[in-house]
């Protein structure tokens, strides 16, 4: 992978996102927001990659990201998502989810709506108020569902005051992040490795499903579902193991894959090619997993500046996986399918919080106050 | 002891009365509190002190600029990548790698004076312009004295290349004459510009003859009348004698025809060559290193080191590097005059032409208000092998004391505390322990900045700390009642003691509800079930529950029993286990559970029997 643009932001970035491509659109991704955090002012910006009058030789985009514009954030930004074009969803460590709302006139942000009370311990009636960081949010179209550390899951409809549902002590332990499967299904993953499914069509506070390991309750962090395949899902834990797992199939995952030697704290499917697969940890590595099938027929040798190994699936407990399943991420075939890993950034920094895909274009985060972005993820 | 250096300064508190009340103050890791009290110095005291706040007081402002953060950050980077430099590489290739590392700083710290003279030029409050561009010179003046100690120190440039060094640094660092080039050649008649002859001068102060026979070029076309001694003096300047890096001659044939040439510019004043143009005579002499003529051109050279340079380049060039600060010290005197007393960055530069390395450090601590910068240059200068252990009187040495003191100003912030980890991990003698005191002290307000101290103290063995950190976050979170959170703590820390009281609050909450909560957790505790006895309690006992809902009455029995014999079970269940067991022994099932019932019997029997006969034992006793 070429050009790889660095910038130090003079902020610990804990979140960065792109913003969504309008659809049947064919530019390339061009803006991203990052939420700060740990600083004693916390901010949202939005960043953009556009043209700025350099155009290389062959038509593409020089130089690096410019700040467009910023917004002033309470508490430290746990997570971020575009809700449309125009608005950005934020969860904070005060327990708050605010929507801004970007305008492009003028280049500003401002606070669209907000939820201040989302995630508490006590609550707001009593006397002894205390607050719970929100660690996890998720948009579909109007709908967000919130996940704190009260281990409470909120469902928000944008515009509404008042929380639409809200499941309260959901889980005993802290829920650190929530993706859809089907529409009126979450996902959530919490601090004692367990993946648990929940119906908002049915009434109680049960979930549906629980899911988890079967060796040590290790906390998973993160979680991404297969961009075309629902029941496909990976989760990342504190050990650094990437688990990939089949929600129709039984309660243990599909995969493990010894990756990161701290928390992975992001993982994404490519949202067009998910043969990829990127994931990000505290030991400051960036990783791109490639399990397109044609991986044996690319050289090795062409891999120059670049540190990538070949890793052959392990596997645990196949028993019930169909032989039909297409994914090869559920193959059961060692001895076929490799993967290969390549690590992306150029050197060890401090943690590597958040990474995001947009098409060819990948833009991660880190604690050592800096933003990478590339242009040309697959060349 | 310390000597005071000067007056310390004086900083007054805004709304603080301290002629009338005593003030309080405490010191904390890297800012002070301030308040005023109620006791009047000399009246009676008031009820309360007039000014109702308390400030805090921090003496390292440039923490908490953004720009200079960007410094910490970059610089952060280069100095792991220096301390991971391969200890067995020595000679010609370690030095290499060291000027690289140097050169890198610098840039960082230019790319940081840049940025800030942007800021400064756009910013719209002339009072805020004012402090960024007084940073931008103290940046300016950071990588000058950086430049110099790279050429003396690492570099170590003998003489010949050392010239050739300190010619470039001097070029580098006065730059008015780029700009004045652009004007001089923009316009129309360059050689009837008000500045051309200024130009001129600076080009050959800066020895930068190829360029100044350009513009004599110039003035040859324009008025013919002196082209013949314009042609004369650019042969002069073409004919020097100077070492290029790629040159094989040794120093004596250097010197040697240097010696011849600088006899030929003699002869040229003597014969009164260019008497007819003082522009060109004043040239002349400057070329001879005639110092009258240099200090005439004092505002084209601006200041003393500049000076210095341009006379070892026209009396002197093959000049040894320990000979240099006598040139150096009397540069300063005869540029200085007697009419201004030299500055503190004078005196540094004048200590690294000493090659007194101590005194350099030594003055930029006192000049410089954070610690980044002689740290960092300390840090690399050890590396170069430079610095003898000079042990200061509470042990460690110089390079470490630094160190730690800039490490410790960055815990003092509130996000760079990250990198003042690994400054910590390079201090062998004091960097653990401090790294213990600082990290237990960090405010952990949501699990994931917690999840991250805990890496840091985890990588490093600092069990201690771990379980004190996981130790306050299991206890809030059973305050806030979330046992899952709490028993997830306790496994990271493998900690038994806390694992049994969480076990503990769920027992009781089952006394008194009569039903478990949180069963997603208590039912899938897994091996962490091992843990603590009253965990793996737990677990078993919810286990004996859910086979009882199954109806498996034959295990649930037998697991009650083995519940009842192993022990782990707490004093105050015992009678709701007993309690369990009653209507199993009312189930007409197989022999498998008669033989459990008969032993349950029997086992509740000789319990009673026990504690009736201690009730008894102490009735009659007492």
């Amino acid at each position: 992978m070429e050009e790889i643009y660095a910038k130090f932001v003079s902020q610990k970035i804990s979140k960065t996102r792109w913003r969504p491509l309008p659809p049947g659109s064919l530019q390339t991704a061009e803006t991203f927001a990052t939420g700060s955090w740990d600083n004693e002012e916390n901010y949202i910006s939005l960043w953009s990659i556009g043209d700025f009058g350099n155009l290389d030789s062959d038509g593409g985009f020089e130089g690096d990201h410019q700040l467009l514009c910023d917004i002033r954030h309470h508490g430290d930004v746990m997570d971020l998502q575009f809700f449309d074009q125009e608005r950005i969803v934020a969860a904070s460590s005060t327990g708050c989810v605010t929507v801004f709302l970007h305008h492009p006139n003028n280049q500003t942000l401002s606070v669209n709506q907000q939820w201040t009370t989302a995630h508490y311990h006590t609550g707001p009636g009593s006397p002894s108020y205390s607050s719970a960081p929100c660690t996890g949010v998720v948009c579909n179209n109007p709908e967000i569902v919130t996940v704190g550390e009260d281990g409470r899951i909120n469902l928000f409809r944008a515009d509404h005051k008042e929380a639409v549902r809200t499941i309260d002590n959901a889980d005993s332990s802290t829920l650190h992040a929530v993706t859809f499967l089907r529409t009126p299904e979450i996902l959530t993953v919490n601090s004692i490795g367990q993946l648990k499914i929940w119906d908002f069509r049915q009434q109680g506070n049960e979930p549906s499903q629980i899911l988890s390991l079967t060796g040590d309750r290790v906390p998973l962090h993160c979680v991404d579902r297969h961009p075309n395949q629902q029941h496909v899902v990976a989760t990342g834990g504190q050990d650094g193991m990437l688990s990939i797992w089949d929600v129709r199939q039984g309660t243990m995952p599909v995969s493990l894959l010894k990756a990161h030697e701290a928390e992975m704290w992001e993982v994404h499917f490519h949202p067009s090619n998910p043969e990829h697969l990127f994931t990000c940890s505290e030991d400051g590595s960036l990783w791109h997993w490639d399990a397109s099938t044609d991986v044996p027929e690319k050289s090795s040798l062409f891999h120059q500046g670049r540190s990538s190994t070949f890793l052959s699936h392990s596997i645990s407990n196949q028993a019930n996986v169909h032989q039909s399943v297409i994914s090869s991420w559920l193959s059961t075939d060692p001895a076929k399918d490799r993967i290969e890993i390549t690590s992306l950034l150029p050197s060890r920094s401090l943690s590597v919080n958040t990474l995001d895909v947009l098409g060819p274009c990948l833009v991660c985060g880190t604690d050592a106050e800096a933003i990478y972005v590339t242009r040309h993820l697959f060349s | 002891m310390e000597e005071l250096d000067g007056e310390p300064t004086v900083t007054l508190i805004p709304g603080v009365n301290s002629k009338k009340n005593q003030m309080y103050f405490d010191w904390g890791p890297g800012e002070m509190l301030v308040c005023e009290t109620s006791f009047n110095k000399k009246e009676k005291s008031e009820m309360v002190p007039s000014c109702p706040f308390i400030y805090i007081i921090r003496k390292d402002v440039d923490v908490y600029s953004q720009i200079l953060r960007k410094l910490f950050n970059e610089s952060h980077g280069i100095f792991l990548g220096l301390q991971r430099i391969d200890e067995e590489l020595t000679g010609k290739s370690r030095k290499s790698q060291l000027v690289r590392v140097s050169k890198n700083y610098r840039s960082v710290i230019r790319a940081c004076m840049e940025e800030m003279h942007q800021v400064a030029i756009a910013a719209k409050d002339p009072a805020n312009g004012r402090q960024f561009s007084s940073q931008v010179s103290i940046l300016s003046a950071m990588e000058l004295i950086w430049n110099l100690c790279e050429i003396l120190f690492i570099e170590v440039a003998p003489a010949g290349p050392l010239l050739l060094h300190l010619l470039d640094w001097v070029r580098l660092h006065v730059c008015e004459v780029d700009s004045l080039s652009a004007d001089v050649l923009g316009s129309e008649n360059p050689s009837k510009h008000d500045s051309f002859w200024n130009l001129v001068t600076i080009l050959v102060l800066q020895g930068r003859l190829d360029e100044a026979r350009q513009m004599l070029s110039k003035e040859a076309d324009a008025s013919p009348a002196s082209a013949g001694i314009c042609r004369i003096m650019g042969d002069l300047m073409r004919t020097m004698p100077i070492l290029s890096p790629g040159n094989t001659q040794t120093l004596t044939e250097l010197e040697l025809k240097w010696q011849h040439w600088h006899e030929e510019c003699e002869r040229y004043l003597q014969d009164s060559t260019f008497a007819t143009s003082p522009h060109l005579e004043s040239l002349l002499k400057i070329m001879l290193g005639d110092e009258a003529a240099l200090l005439e051109q004092k505002e084209l050279l601006s200041n003393w080191y500049h000076f210095l340079v341009t006379r070892l380049l026209y009396s002197n060039p093959t000049v040894k590097p320990i000979d240099l600060h006598y040139y150096a010290q009397s540069s300063l005197d005869l540029f200085l005059g007697g009419e201004s007393s030299p500055e503190p960055l004078d005196n540094i530069l004048l200590a690294a032409f000493e090659f007194d390395i101590h005194q350099v450090i030594k003055e930029c601590s006192i000049a410089l208000s954070n610690w980044w910068f002689v740290a960092h240059l300390t840090d690399l200068l050890d590396h170069c092998k430079l610095l003898q252990s000079h042990n200061l009187y509470f042990g460690s040495n110089m390079r470490e004391f630094l160190l730690l003191e800039y490490a410790s100003g960055l815990f003092a912030h509130p996000s760079l505390w990250q990198l003042g980890v690994d400054y910590f991990d390079y201090c062998p003698e004091l960097g653990r322990v401090s790294l213990e005191l600082h990290i237990e002290r960090i405010p952990l307000n949501t699990e994931q900045k917690a999840l991250k101290v805990l890496r840091i103290c985890e990588q490093r063995q600092m069990t201690e700390q771990v379980r004190s950190i996981c130790k306050i976050l299991a206890m809030k979170a059973v305050r806030n009642n979330r046992l899952g959170s709490a028993l997830s703590w306790s496994i990271r820390a493998k900690d038994a003691a806390f694992a049994t009281l969480v076990s503990d609050r769920f027992l009781r909450d089952y006394c008194e509800r009569g039903c478990f909560s949180d069963l997603d957790l208590i039912d899938n505790l897994g091996p962490a079930m091992m843990l603590s006895d009253r965990l793996t309690f737990l677990g078993k006992y919810r286990e004996f529950h859910r086979m009882y809902g199954e109806k498996r009455f034959a295990d649930a029995a037998s697991l009650l029993l083995s519940l009842m014999t192993s022990r782990i079970a707490p004093r105050s269940f015992w009678m709701t286990l007993l309690t369990d067991a009653l209507p199993l022994l009312e189930q007409k099932q197989d022999d498998d559970i008669e033989t459990t019932k008969v032993e349950m019997l029997r086992l509740s029997l000789a319990r009673n029997l026990a504690r009736a006969i201690i009730r008894e034992g102490s009735l009659e006793g007492s």
